[in-house]
């Protein structure tokens, strides 16, 4: 009987640490739907009754959300079609090759995987100002790319090495050339794996701030993040329209918590299942 | 292996471009390791050997003084400082980080389906908030004046919250960086922790319940044991993500101040390349926040390797 009880009382406190948790996540989407006259006043108010759009229609307004979400699409798309072709080719070759140099490359990878943008930005800044490609969809991209190689050829490495080489082989014996058994066979089942990887390589090219800042000085060529760090910006000069921030910020994260969740456990697996299956 | 067949009928040609094959696979990553990162990290090397200040900008060339740069930094106050409140700051976010994950993974696993649930979708919610998005809905929670966070904290009898300036000054500057990093960083450990709880068998712990072994002995004598390899890799992993909180701080400076009582590492590069234009010190900062990762990564990248091999 006290063991139900308990069990009752913990799934009550679960209920309720989840209420904290989500509770930003809820107050972003409630304070973008108030009028700012409403987010003036000193008691917040904590549901949306009567609320609308404008906040919405305010801050698509002037137009920089689009500037900034073309320069956020372009960059994005070049970084995952990039990351996914190269991050395969390598792949294949460490999971279906024994060469030398390969444990070499292996541990490269892994090491600049955990390399901190804070530590290698200022010389990428001067790098790539130095071939005037400053402003520039190339530069990010080019950074992101080698940024988010490693953890992509790291997760399709997996996805590759679980694909049994017999089945190609059983599929050469079959007539099939070897770039043929490759593309028949093996690279439908890898889909997934190239689904989950470029997922990750979106999600880091979406929200990367640090490289953008530095790579992306005008106002005019900002990515979503800086665009908007901009509102946040402006506040320390003139009243800070939250409503509007917060409608931008809703914007900002709504593609990344669709796309989040739908690889959610794959990315957790990646990271650590060596040590959760011990 | 996967070559064995192909081996027996090829000719020699055959097998020298087998043995090519893996290297042209490589070469494109490789390419763009080496422009992305290669190059930055030997040019930031070699600058942090050079004195690279505002003449070097407009031209002139950057004298080589070896190790002088590194000297001044070491017998420079502001740096240690700024070192110290880093490391300090990761430890204590990446502590806080790990209990509470580890806590709600035990509930997690305590509870039944419909709490568990609930529970798990708020935090993938919040996991998935990108990190800019995240700050500013937090900056408007912590506002000054008209803040959800003050209103609640004023309501509770004998608390004067009211207009409480949170980013004023640098202690709670730091709490509020640190109780944002926090929230965005258990959904990950606690979900890591949660699956390595579900691998511990019932058996096992029916078995020391039925020897009376109570719940706290059962947590620190059967799972904290059995769950440890993911642990170690989890708080590692918090403590090298912790060191890298430049989106965070920048925008809680923007917010507040941006003097630099409010750095932390990434922010104090920033400053030096940008501001001060003295890349010489800025790299050679740079270069000491790379190996400090490095040394803690060092870890984390023997276990996976480990998994490579197997």
């Amino acid at each position: 009987m006290t063991a139900k009880l308990t069990k009752r009382l913990l799934g009550v406190l679960a209920i309720v640490i989840a209420v904290f948790w989500v509770f930003p996540v809820y107050w972003m989407v409630n304070s973008s739907l108030l009028p700012n006259v409403t987010l003036q006043s000193f008691v917040p108010t904590f549901i949306p009754f009567g609320g609308s759009l404008d906040n919405f229609t305010a801050a698509l307004s002037d137009g920089s959300f689009f500037a900034a979400l073309g320069m956020s699409v372009s960059i994005t798309l070049v970084v995952v079609l990039f990351c996914l072709v190269f991050a395969f080719l390598a792949a294949v070759a460490i999971s279906r090759f024994r060469f030398r140099g390969r444990k070499s490359f292996v541990i490269a990878v892994l090491v600049v995987q955990m390399l901190p943008a804070e530590g290698l930005f200022i010389a990428q800044y001067k790098m790539v100002s130095s071939v005037g490609l400053l402003d520039s969809v190339i530069g990010p991209s080019v950074i992101y790319t080698a940024a988010v190689v490693p953890f992509t050829i790291w997760m399709l490495r997996g996805f590759v090495a679980g694909i049994p080489a017999d089945l190609e082989e059983a599929g050469m014996m079959d007539g099939l050339s070897r770039f043929g058994a490759f593309m028949r066979i093996t690279f439908p089942l890898l889909a997934p794996g190239l689904v989950a990887s470029g997922v990750y390589a979106f999600l880091q090219a979406w929200n990367e701030f640090t490289v953008a800042l530095v790579l992306l000085p005008s106002e005019a060529n900002q990515t979503l993040p800086l665009w908007l760090r901009g509102f946040v910006q402006a506040s320390a000069t003139r009243e800070t329209d939250w409503g509007q921030v917060m409608a931008a910020s809703t914007l900002v994260a709504v593609p990344v918590i669709v796309f989040f969740l739908l690889v959610q456990g794959r990315l957790t697996s990646g990271l650590v299942s060596g040590a959760v299956k011990g | 292996m996967s070559t064995s067949t192909a081996k027996q009928t090829s000719s020699l040609t055959f097998k020298r471009r087998k043995l090519r094959a893996p290297y042209l696979l490589l070469i494109p990553a490789v390419g763009i390791l080496v422009i992305g990162m290669g190059y930055p990290l030997v040019w930031q090397i070699v600058t942090s050997m050079q004195e690279f200040g505002l003449q070097q900008q407009f031209g002139k060339p950057a004298p080589f003084v070896l190790f002088d740069n590194y000297i001044e930094l070491a017998t420079k106050a502001s740096l240690w400082v700024v070192v110290g409140k880093s490391i300090l700051f990761c430890l204590v976010t990446a502590v806080v980080t790990l209990a509470v994950g580890l806590a709600l993974a035990l509930l997690m696993n305590a509870v039944s389906k419909g709490p568990r649930l609930v529970l798990q979708v708020a935090l993938l919610l919040a996991w998935s908030m990108p990190v800019v998005a995240a700050m500013t809905v937090w900056i408007w929670l912590f506002d000054r004046r008209r803040g959800a966070i003050n209103y609640l904290l004023d309501a509770i009898p004998g608390v004067d919250m009211n207009r409480f300036d949170w980013l004023e000054n640098p202690l709670t500057f730091f709490a509020v960086a640190s109780i944002i990093v926090i929230w965005m960083s258990v959904p990950f450990v606690a979900f890591s922790a949660y699956a390595g709880l579900t691998q511990v068998s019932e058996e096992v712990m029916e078995a020391a319940q039925l020897d009376g072994a109570n719940g706290w002995q059962r947590f620190w004598g059967i799972i904290l044991p059995m769950i440890r390899p993911v642990i170690a890799i989890v708080f590692l992993l918090q403590i090298i993500w912790d060191l890298r909180v430049f989106t965070q701080i920048t925008m809680l400076q923007d917010a507040g101040s941006k003097s630099s009582e409010f750095d932390l590492l990434g922010t104090y590069i920033y400053k030096l390349g940008t501001k001060a234009q003295d890349f010489g010190m800025a790299s050679a900062v740079s270069i000491l926040v790379l190996a400090i990762t490095i040394i803690l990564s060092w870890f984390y990248i023997r276990s996976l390797l480990k998994e490579d091999e197997s």
